[in-house]
């Protein structure tokens, strides 16, 4: 029996109880209903939760355990032989059961008794969904008997309904907290299993770069080479040219929309670097790979400044990548230049400076700080970006600084090396966590100074 | 301030020769600080006209190759539907109608067409003007209905992916239609181009007798990928895309609409309050791939759920837009103001009540609007997704948020990696109905913020 059928139960049993608390409720007040102490729907919820959560709760609970349970209970059955093997043994054999179990050829002979244990695990599973299916419903009616029951003059519904709901909010606003510890778990638990087969120190500071291991030790390119000192520095470079294309026309254009714009011209670019800032990354990727690619091939190969250019060369992921910030960098650079006090300008314009004069040593430095802090978000936001780089710059891992050159980045290799079936046991795959730590580490690092940096400069004029 | 007041006295005796205004001095330094002015502004002008540029670019480039994609090149033939070939038994069974060879049909109306056409290698060619999915037009025209057996009809096929691009006029040849029909050859050589003369012969043949023909293509909006371009659709990322985002609304808008609630109405300001809310201001930050690498830790391979499902990817974009959701929504209930509050307390409500009663109601218009934009965020997402899977083959549409289904951005992505020419157009329309979309969703958060924006 399907477990969702109980939600469905348990959906069916949360409105009858919510109008037989409401009539109750009623009744017991005989028509006069200020005598209550709360207003009936809140009687009407305090029953439905009854019904509900603590059968609802049992189902979570279930279908977070069921496969595992029924894994560990079939498994127990198998004859010592099967299970007294070590940790490697027993996973393939939990693998097999699994597999059988879902109807999966494994392609391999299986022995007999591990076909049985697949059946059992099978008709444990849906003995235990019927089994969870009748104690959850009789669980929903028997809070709803007892919910019922307590609905009385003096029954402090609201208060006890508000609690729930109470908890309710403590535990969605926790979500925040768990997402972070999720990531900082699961990308720590892989990258400690790929430092087991390569020294972080390698890792970090290695100069090589070739994550394919080949299935034989004599097969060519088999070293499998875990420096990631070139991504890095592809990543870098990329993310420069981003910022040499993006912090001058971000800057530009918010000192221009506040100081300068006509209210015309305003309304009209504003719009614009909106739909800049809304186009998904993937277009930008597109429009790397296929026009500015191409573009930049023209320009500075041989036909035209004659320079060595790599198809997939680093200028043209990093200009499109630069073009994709300029709307983070004007909104971000808008908001500290108005946060500058009026009376600054007003000071220098007092003192006989033309416009350009104050925002050049006026304005600007004093929003220096907060233009700082947006610069640093927009190079976490480059360092991160992920389509452009994997469409539009190439997998080969040089160490370069030459922009015409193919490099690679840190979040192209993570997007490479899982993509598709993996095997989650070879320093490959779990690579892709170690770069991804560092991803995190070197991202979060920059928002909280850059936060830190922009919050203070803020108080400073309020 | 104060460093530029001590060093003040200093540099201006320095510099500065005295003033005398109207000396010739003092012209030539107002006009240089009167043109560095000019030039500050137009810099300025300047930096907003190359994005606009590059926002014009980034369209036309798009627009101008996306825009053929939206009709097909057919061919109209003569189908002779022989009884032999098709239903020899004469049962009319639907699953030996089915099996019937229709390729042999095609092909002979293509000889029959073309009768000098002899040698492997030219029939070869000549039948691979007609899409390789015309059987199945076939098959399914025969099953729907049998009565066709025995008859001849006029049947549009569409064109293969070669002959289609070179209708559209995006593959090489060097001389326009017109040119061509009035006997001019093709200017770029024969083996720098896909197709040969003999096939642009034929297919040139074909449109003077009226058999070519542009017709809208329903294919791209209704059918699933494939392999071949001409019958490669995005309905299957479309329905994706509609799946993972009622995941991904069912999950941020609760949640982040429960925990602005908390934060901003109930929650003691200590220092547990303060971790979560630097905790979400970090979490709008963190790369999308990171919410990926969750997402393949801890769902897929932790939690067990399927691979390449809507469901995962759901959540996966859920936990990514709930900072934007509870940042919306902590911003539109702060603009509630605390007289509605007051007054609600004051006339005996309880502050659950307050909140459920007075102030969500006229929190509402921003958090719907915060919720869009979230979701058009969400709609643009790829690379969380290329972790989870969702970027497999896959010719089915979805039925359910556990099949296996991509969504339109990883559609794109996926079209674009492609050999085929055809591809690129494809890509280019699916870019623009994806945009479509997000300026649907983006026009639809402005218009809503404008119609119930209230001040107070």
């Amino acid at each position: 029996m399907n477990p969702s059928y109980l939600l469905w139960v348990i959906l069916i049993l949360t409105i009858i109880g919510y109008f037989l608390g409401q009539n109750r409720a009623a009744r017991v007040a005989d028509g006069r209903l200020h005598r209550l102490h709360s207003v009936p729907s809140y009687h009407g919820i305090y029953v439905l939760l009854w019904a509900a959560l603590p059968a609802f709760l049992l189902l979570a609970l279930w279908v977070a355990m069921e496969s595992w349970l029924a894994l560990e209970l079939a498994i127990a059955q198998l004859p010592d032989r099967f299970t007294n093997v070590d940790a490697r043994a027993l996973s393939l054999l939990q693998a097999d059961v699994l597999n059988i179990a879902a109807g999966i050829n494994t392609g391999r002979e299986t022995a007999p008794e591990v076909k049985e244990a697949a059946e059992a695990y099978n008709n444990l599973r849906s003995m235990g969904d019927t089994a969870i299916f009748f104690v959850g419903l009789l669980m929903g009616l028997a809070g709803l008997r007892f919910a019922l029951n307590r609905i009385s003059l003096e029954l402090r519904a609201r208060n006890q309904v508000e609690s729930v709901l109470n908890v309710l909010l403590i535990l969605c606003s926790l979500v925040a907290i768990l997402t972070t510890v999720g990531i900082v778990l699961s990308l720590l638990f892989e990258a400690m299993r790929f430092f087991t087969w390569v020294p972080p120190a390698e890792f970090l500071f290695g100069l090589q770069w070739s994550p394919q291991i080949a299935l034989r030790a004599d097969q060519v390119g088999s070293s499998g080479a875990f420096g990631a000192v070139p991504l890095f520095t592809g990543t870098l470079l990329i993310t420069a040219i981003a910022m040499v294309v993006a912090v001058p026309i971000g800057l530009m254009s918010a000192i221009y929309m506040s100081e300068y714009a006509p209210v015309a011209v305003r309304s009209a670019a504003k719009p614009v670097l909106e739909v800049l800032a809304g186009v998904p990354t993937v277009v930008y990727g597109f429009f790397a790979a296929l026009t500015m690619a191409p573009f930049v091939r023209e320009t500075f190969g041989a036909n035209g400044l004659g320079l060595d250019v790599a198809s997939e060369s680093a200028l043209a992921a990093g200009i499109v990548m630069g073009i994709m910030i300029i709307p983070f960098v004007s909104s971000l650079s808008d908001d500290v230049i108005n946060a500058v006090p009026q009376s600054l300008r007003d000071g220098a314009y007092g003192l006989g400076a033309t416009k350009s004069e104050t925002i050049r040593q006026v304005i600007l430095p004093a929003a220096l700080p907060g233009i700082v802090g947006a610069v640093m978000l927009a190079i976490s936001r480059a360092i991160g970006e992920t389509m452009i780089v994997t469409m539009a710059a190439g997998l080969a891992a040089n160490l370069t600084a030459n922009p015409f050159e193919a490099v690679t980045t840190v979040t192209v290799q993570i997007a490479t090396l899982l993509v598709g079936d993996q095997e989650f046991d070879s320093p490959k795959t779990l690579s892709a966590f170690g770069l991804g730590l560092v991803l995190f580490i070197v991202t979060l690092a920059l928002n909280m100074i850059a936060l830190r940096v922009v919050q203070k400069y803020r108080e400073k004029y309020d | 301030m104060t460093d530029i007041a001590q060093d003040l006295p200093g540099t201006v005796a320095k510099r500065r020769t005295p003033s005398r205004y109207q000396s010739d001095e003092f012209k030539a330094r107002l006009k240089a600080r009167y043109n560095a002015e000019r030039r500050f502004q137009v810099y300025g002008a300047l930096a907003i006209a190359t994005a606009a540029a590059m926002l014009v670019i980034l369209l036309f480039s798009i627009c101008s190759k996306g825009y053929l994609a939206f009709w097909q090149t057919e061919i109209k033939l003569e189908i002779t539907f022989d009884p032999a070939v098709l239903d020899p038994s004469g049962e009319r069974d639907p699953n030996g109608l089915r099996r019937a060879n229709y390729q042999g049909l095609i092909n002979s109306a293509l000889y029959e067409a073309f009768p000098e056409v002899s040698g492997r290698r030219d029939r070869r060619n000549l039948r691979a003007l007609i899409s390789s999915g015309g059987r199945f037009q076939l098959a399914d025209m025969v099953v729907a209905n049998p009565d066709l057996i025995g008859t001849t009809q006029e049947v549009w096929f569409l064109a293969s992916d070669d002959i289609d691009q070179f209708a559209k006029g995006t593959l090489p040849c060097g001389v326009t239609h017109e040119e061509r029909m009035a006997g001019i050859p093709c200017t770029v050589p024969e083996d720098s181009r896909p197709i040969n003369d003999r096939n642009i012969g034929w297919y040139d043949q074909l449109y003077a007798n009226g058999q070519v023909d542009f017709a809208f293509n329903s294919v791209l909006f209704t059918k699933g990928n494939s392999r071949e371009p001409e019958l490669a659709g995005m309905w299957g990322a479309i329905v994706g895309s509609f799946y993972t985002l009622v995941i991904t609304l069912a999950l941020a808008v609760p949640i982040g609409v429960a925990a602005a609630v908390y934060l901003e109405e109930f929650a003691p300001k200590n220092a547990w309050t303060d971790l979560i809310e630097i905790n979400i201001n970090n979490l709008a930050a963190v790369p999308s791939i990171v919410f990926g690498l969750l997402g393949l830790a801890v769902f897929l391979n932790f939690f067990g759920l399927p691979r390449s499902a809507p469901l995962v990817g759901g959540i996966v974009l859920a936990l990514m837009t709930l900072p934007t959701v509870i940042i919306a929504t902590r911003a539109a209930l702060k603009a509630v103001p605390p007289s509605i509050r007051e007054a609600a307390l004051g006339v005996g409500a309880s502050p659950y009540q307050v909140i459920l009663h007075h102030v969500l109601p006229l929190a509402a218009p921003g958090i719907l609007t915060g919720t869009i934009i979230g979701m058009a965020q969400a709609l643009g997402e790829t690379a969380p997704l290329l972790m989870v899977g969702m970027v497999a083959f896959i010719v089915d549409i979805p039925q359910g948020i556990t099949d296996a289904a991509t969504v339109m951005p990883v559609q794109i992505y996926m079209w674009s990696d492609l050999p085929e020419r055809a591809f690129v157009e494809r890509t280019s329309a699916a870019i623009m109905v994806l945009l479509g979309f997000l300026i649907l969703m983006n026009g639809l958060a402005v218009y809503l913020r404008k119609k119930f924006e209230r001040r107070w």
